[in-house]
């Protein structure tokens, strides 16, 4: 499993870019499913058959990443950019970022007098050239760009960027490998363009028409030195979410989860999230309504190029949705 | 449609009924099919076979709603859409169906305390005087829910330099009116004549969910700000620099596939292009995207100085190059062309 979220954080793919992650998720998939499409949103979606009778099942992850956007070059060849999807200037500020085609930059800032007056629109991106012409040739304005670090194996946890969401797809994955029975029609939706407004999951969720939909995706803890109150903390167990920004979780749903991973032994723990929001928020507001929950995955530093999970969450989140799956899910 | 007919038009969001009937004219003399929505869309079809394309252009324009009248007579209102309060002060504006001639008053510099004069004055503070001396008087011509509209001349500036009122988005609906011009065999045209884009977007969402479209193009009137005191890297697009396409803003990202369709067209025809270098704003793509299980979406603009504002100003070279280089997309979807 370390492998796997190296090479998936490691992929490319910041909200509307997200194909080289589509293609590794899609490779690691593909003996474990039954049909697999990608449909207009870009949003890659696996059927794994169920043995009948059962339910239409969503099991959601996102594939996007924040990231910047080039918005202009100028004379000398420095970039201006945009935020893809929730970016500090604080966070950014001296990073490295890099582009599909493999072209690398590194953050800048103009002189400021007060620290306080860091905003995105004073910070430019410097890829090496020396005028306009010289940085067209490798980079066009509407280019996205992600941060770039490599995975770090700290042992028990792990730091990488892009952890929000790759970790979730890492959690759907292996539970689509370890699945070994179920009634249910579980479609796989690794979706688009969360980052920037639940996108891809809107449109995929109306598509699929579900019964039940549950995404997987990181939330914040309130473990680290003078951290805002949250009772989520790493290496706790899977987070079972019962609010955010996005959605109040199907309460059903949420009870089934529990007692679930009380009967199995899954470490767990609810999640109360007071700011940000996820997939489930569009796919519980699908046509007519669809009972909609979140495991979520603790971590620490979201939005930083250092999110940092515990393998021990990430395999009680594994845990729970392979027991989600295979349970009647008659709540 | 000309631009002079269409932004001497009254359409405030929610009222575009004026802009509605004009363009319904024009596409019955054209003997062009369409239906009207509940919403008051207008859906023009051409063309009955091949991939359904949805082209949006709306109809609304950001404007005012009375809220209040005064005992004596002068009239209270709210914003329709993104208006800055610091344009407002003593523009004309037509009122309620009538389209009653008015005037946005504030009190004059005479009289204003010293730190009045350094602030905006907010717009609960202004007010509309239609010479009314009386509330039974205004009362008489006016309800509160009437709507107002900027009463701005068209005017030519300079050769091919307009000056009107909104031109977001009545250029969008004349460039659907070009793109109507031709005929269309290979593709089906859904050019949607939209309503209520300026608060929110919700025309474009119910006629693309009756729609169902295989792609669409949101046509706009957008930023320009290539004015003094903004340095390059914020000017987001310049007047006479061509069609303004679109690289993501708060609504949509633009497919890639159909973004560089667009450039790869707009560089072999030699069309005058340029990137809309910003992503604030959002337009009906948005909405498009989203409808039902989703579709591919670009926008084209023609680039508008002081939009939001009683006068905005563009140029024909712009709509010219935007007309083109539409036209010409559509062609490649007749041509094969797929997202």
């Amino acid at each position: 499993m370390k492998d796997l979220i190296k090479r998936l954080t490691e992929a490319f793919g910041p909200s509307g870019s997200e194909g080289p992650v589509r293609e590794v998720i899609r490779k690691e998939v593909e003996p474990y499913v039954d049909e697999i499409r990608v449909d207009a949103m870009g949003n890659l979606i696996c059927l794994k058959k169920g043995s009948g009778g059962g339910k239409k099942v969503i099991l959601d992850a996102h594939m996007d990443e924040i990231g910047v956007i080039v918005t202009h070059i100028d004379d000398n060849g420095f970039l201006r950019f945009a935020n893809i999807g929730g970016v500090s200037p604080m966070v950014a500020l001296g990073q490295r970022v890099y582009f599909e085609n493999g072209t690398f930059g590194v953050i800048g800032c103009e002189k400021l007098d007060d620290i306080k007056d860091l905003r995105l629109e004073k910070l430019y991106m410097d890829i090496g050239a020396t005028s306009r012409e010289e940085a067209s040739k490798k980079v066009k304005v509407g280019d996205m760009a992600a941060f770039f670090q490599p995975a770090i194996d700290m042992g028990n946890r792990i730091v990488a960027k892009a952890m929000d969401d790759r970790i979730g797809c890492v959690v759907v994955i292996e539970a689509l490998k370890r699945i070994k029975q179920s009634e249910h029609d579980i479609y796989a939706v690794f979706a688009t363009q969360e980052e920037v407004g639940l996108r891809g999951a809107r449109v995929a969720a109306y598509g699929i028409n579900p019964d039940v939909g549950i995404a997987f995706d990181v939330t914040g803890t309130g473990d680290t030195p003078k951290a805002h109150t949250m009772e989520v903390s790493l290496g706790k167990g899977a987070a079972i979410k019962v609010k955010d920004s996005s959605l109040i979780c199907h309460p059903g749903l949420r009870d089934y989860l529990v007692k679930l991973a009380e009967e199995k032994g899954i470490p767990y723990q609810m999640e109360v999230l007071q700011r940000g929001g996820t997939d489930s928020g569009a796919i519980q507001l699908t046509r007519a309504g669809v009972p909609a929950g979140v495991i979520s995955i603790p971590s620490r530093y979201i939005h930083s190029p250092c999110e940092m999970v515990d393998l021990g969450d990430v395999e009680a989140c594994v845990n729970l949705c392979v027991a989600a799956c295979e349970s009647p899910l008659d709540f | 449609m000309d631009l002079r007919t269409l932004t001497t038009l009254s359409g405030v969001s929610g009222n575009e009924y004026e802009v509605r009937s004009a363009i319904i004219e024009q596409l019955q003399s054209m003997g062009i099919s369409y239906e009207c929505d509940v919403m008051g869309n207008v859906i023009a079809k051409k063309g009955s076979r091949g991939p359904k394309v949805l082209l949006d252009a709306h109809m609304d324009e950001v404007g005012l709603v009375i809220t209040h009248i005064e005992k004596n007579g002068f009239l209270r209102f709210a914003r329709v859409g993104g208006i800055d309060p610091r344009v407002l002060v003593s523009k004309r504006v037509l009122v309620g169906k009538e389209k009653l001639p008015g005037v946005i008053g504030a009190k004059a510099i005479h009289l204003q305390e010293r730190d009045e004069r350094s602030r905006v004055i907010p717009i609960d503070q202004l007010f509309i005087d239609i010479g009314a001396e009386s509330l039974e008087q205004a009362k008489s011509k006016v309800q509160p829910g009437d709507y107002v509209a900027f009463d701005t001349e068209y005017e030519e500036l300079a050769p091919g330099i307009i000056k009107a009122k909104a031109l977001d988005d009545r250029v969008g609906c004349a460039l659907l009116f070009e793109v109507l011009k031709q005929d269309w065999q290979d593709i089906q045209l859904y050019a949607v004549f939209a309503v209520q884009e300026e608060i929110g977007l919700r025309g474009a969402k119910v006629a693309a969910f009756a729609v169902e479209p295989d792609m669409g193009i949101a046509l706009e009137g957008t930023v320009c700000a290539d004015i003094p005191g903004t340095d390059k890297e914020f000017q987001a697009t310049r007047l006479g620099k061509g069609a303004a396409i679109s690289i993501m803003d708060r609504g949509s990202i633009p497919n890639r596939a159909m973004l560089d369709q667009l450039v790869k067209i707009a560089e072999n025809e030699a069309i005058p292009y340029q990137f809309r270098e910003a992503t604030s704003g959002g337009n009906d793509a948005g909405a498009i995207q989203q409808a039902k299980a989703g579709c591919p979406v670009a926008s084209v603009s023609v680039p508008c100085r002081c939009i939001h504002t009683p006068c905005s100003i563009m140029s024909m070279s712009d709509f010219d190059a935007a007309r083109k280089l539409v036209i010409k997309f559509l062609e490649s979807v007749e041509g094969g062309f797929r997202p």
